[in-house]
């Protein structure tokens, strides 16, 4: 009951911090605005300047909620990817879901042109982007899994991941060959990834896509505890496998799919964050990982952010460098002391 | 044969291939009956595996049936059949944190609401499932801490947290030394005294399966039989389990001595 007391200080401590890197990140920037500026404006009251005010509410809270959105929805479709495929280094980026989503996007924003005009005008409105993305993202792990079915290994799911990763990048490339200048800078600007910029419909979108992702993955905590001693134990233990698979893959992909749409292919947080969770907690349990999964996911995302603005400065550095520098090292870490436990 | 649980009727196992079947075994006739152990012995590669996935479900018979108390287990679904049938398999545990009182939790699933909340009578379960493998003091060890031997007893008190008339063991006693694979017998025979249930497992350690076992399955390429250890030893039954002339059995030794 010890580890109990010590989970609930873990959270509560988790929580507050994911609150107070809220709040920081949106003081953050070009332009540093006091705390307490940023509190009041953010619970409705009116700051105390007017550009400050104006600056919260039109980049600075839209971007901050998109950190903590895509935080932790990759960090879950990380976790859920790592407990099915039985393997830790497994995640959305690894296993080629968000090139799956690049090509689906890269197929709308690159070929709409080549379509009438009714129909490239939704499929280049945010629905459009969101839809193509996620299904790109599910055929993608699809395949993954198809391929997988005939691999016992479960590192040479990674290969196949990694496979089907520069599969797609090569149909995206063959796209660009063909696409006009004004395409290609708009697809450009998004494959360099970025949290901001997002309108509050697109937040609204990323939202409920993020939302029905985390309640998929929430129902299936008991499937993946069960699925933590394999296949065959998790059937014997009353485990509808196809189904709880199925509701896994929809979790992952909608995620993974919607997030890469509105935010660009981001790495390593999916694959990273679930590991510190894991590590902190020293636990398998999903009931426990999930939250904490979650939890973490916003919290790492928000300090990446944070980072990539440069606060006091006027430029700011591409998202996916800042993941990149904080996640790469651990996957190497991760390999280096490659023992039992990682799960 | 009135305490029979587990039975099969006119069961052929085997695998499907696109072109043909691949029989491994027909007429499979077994009865398995409550409080008694049986152990299934064969040869390597005669299809003891299969057997054993036919029986539990995971595996679908070429024809026949296997029936749990007159039910067709491969019409159960997965959720009722957990009920009445738990396992312990051959194949290593994926990588994972679990503590040795997770693992065995995990057992109780079946049971459990849609997020797995152990109940007061899920964890009074556990704790009697670890008490009677004798793993009490290991519930707070990680599952990848603790010996080979240590994990076997463990996996059994995560399938008799499952709460089931049926056990089903693949090969437990392999990569065991003596010492262990004797606890593990012991352990077994203890349970289908204590707690009537029916445990079936393979193995090829056939010398402490005659000493311990209520009835045996033997394996032969011939056929499939089913008795109890002192018909198949006064028949002679074991010099055809492995066909070879180096290989006798000692009727008087009830062992397997070489030539």
């Amino acid at each position: 009951m010890e580890a109990n007391k010590r989970n609930s200080i873990l959270f509560i401590i988790l929580i507050v911090a994911a609150f107070a890197l809220f709040i920081i990140n949106i003081s953050l920037g070009s332009i540093a605005i006091p705390l307490k500026d940023v509190f009041k404006s953010i619970t409705g009251s009116i700051a105390s300047k007017e550009t400050w005010q104006y600056i919260i509410v039109n980049y600075r809270l839209p971007k901050a909620i998109t950190a903590v959105l895509v935080g932790m929805g990759l960090a879950t479709s990380g976790l859920l990817m790592q407990t099915l495929f039985r393997n830790p280094l497994a995640g959305p980026y690894v296993l080629g879901l968000s090139s799956g989503a690049s090509l689906g996007v890269a197929m709308i924003i690159l070929g709409a042109s080549l379509l009438p005009v009714s129909v490239s005008a939704f499929l280049l409105s945010s629905y459009g982007i969101v839809l193509a993305s996620s299904l790109g993202s599910f055929l993608v792990l699809l395949a993954v899994l198809a391929v997988s079915y005939r691999l016992k290994d479960t590192m040479a799911i990674l290969i196949v991941g990694l496979m089907f990763g520069s599969l797609t990048s090569a149909v995206v490339n063959t796209l660009t060959y063909f696409s006009t200048a004004e395409e290609l800078q708009k697809f450009t600007f998004w494959s360099l990834g970025s949290l901001g910029n997002l309108s509050w419909t697109a937040i609204t979108i990323l939202f409920i896509a993020v939302l029905i992702g985390l309640s998929l993955s929430l129902i299936s905590i008991k499937s993946l505890d069960a699925l933590l001693l394999g296949e065959n134990y998790a059937k014997s233990m009353g485990l509808n496998y196809k189904k709880s698979r199925l509701l896994i893959i929809l979790a992952t992909s909608i995620m993974a799919g919607s997030i890469t749409a509105f935010a660009g292919p981001i790495a390593f947080i999916g694959l990273a964050v679930p590991h510190i969770a894991k590590l902190v907690f020293q636990t398998s349990n999903h009931k426990i990982l999930f939250w904490s999964t979650v939890l973490f996911g916003a919290i790492i995302m928000l300090i990446c952010d944070s980072i990539a603005q440069v606060p006091g400065q006027d430029f700011s550095l591409p998202i996916n460098a800042v993941t990149s520098l904080f996640g790469a090292p651990i996957v190497i870490w991760l390999l280096v002391r490659k023992k039992k436990m990682m799960g | 044969m009135d305490s029979t649980i587990l039975s099969s009727s006119n069961l052929s196992i085997g695998y499907k291939s696109k072109k043909d079947e691949i029989v491994i075994a027909k007429d499979l006739n077994l009865n398995l009956g409550a409080g008694k152990l049986t152990a299934l012995i064969g040869a390597n590669g005669i299809g003891k595996s299969t057997l054993l996935k036919t029986l539990t479900g995971i595996q679908k018979p070429l024809s026949g049936t296997v029936l749990i108390n007159g039910e067709d287990i491969h019409k159960m679904n997965p959720a009722a059949l957990a009920l009445h049938l738990s396992v312990v398999l051959t194949e290593r545990l994926p990588p994972s944190n679990l503590s040795v009182f997770e693992l065995v939790a995990l057992g109780r699933q079946p049971y459990t609401n849609w997020i797995g909340t152990l109940s007061k009578i899920d964890i009074a379960k556990i704790n009697e499932a670890m008490e009677r493998s004798q793993i009490t003091h290991l519930a707070h060890k990680k599952h990848y801490e603790i010996s080979d031997g240590q994990l076997q007893k463990v996996l059994v008190a995560r399938a008799l947290a499952q709460d089931c008339p049926i056990i089903v063991l693949d090969e437990p006693t392999t990569h065991l030394d003596l010492l262990h694979k004797v606890a593990l017998f012991k352990l077994l025979k203890k349970l289908t005294q204590e707690t009537n249930k029916c445990i079936l497992f393979s193995t090829h350690d056939i010398d402490m399966a005659i000493q311990l076992s209520d009835e045996m399955i033997l394996m032969t390429p011939e056929s499939i039989t089913q008795d109890m250890p002192c018909n198949f030893i006064a028949n002679g039954s074991f010099n055809r389990l492995f066909n070879d002339e180096n290989i006798l059995f000692d009727n008087q030794k009830g062992k397997f001595i070489i030539s």
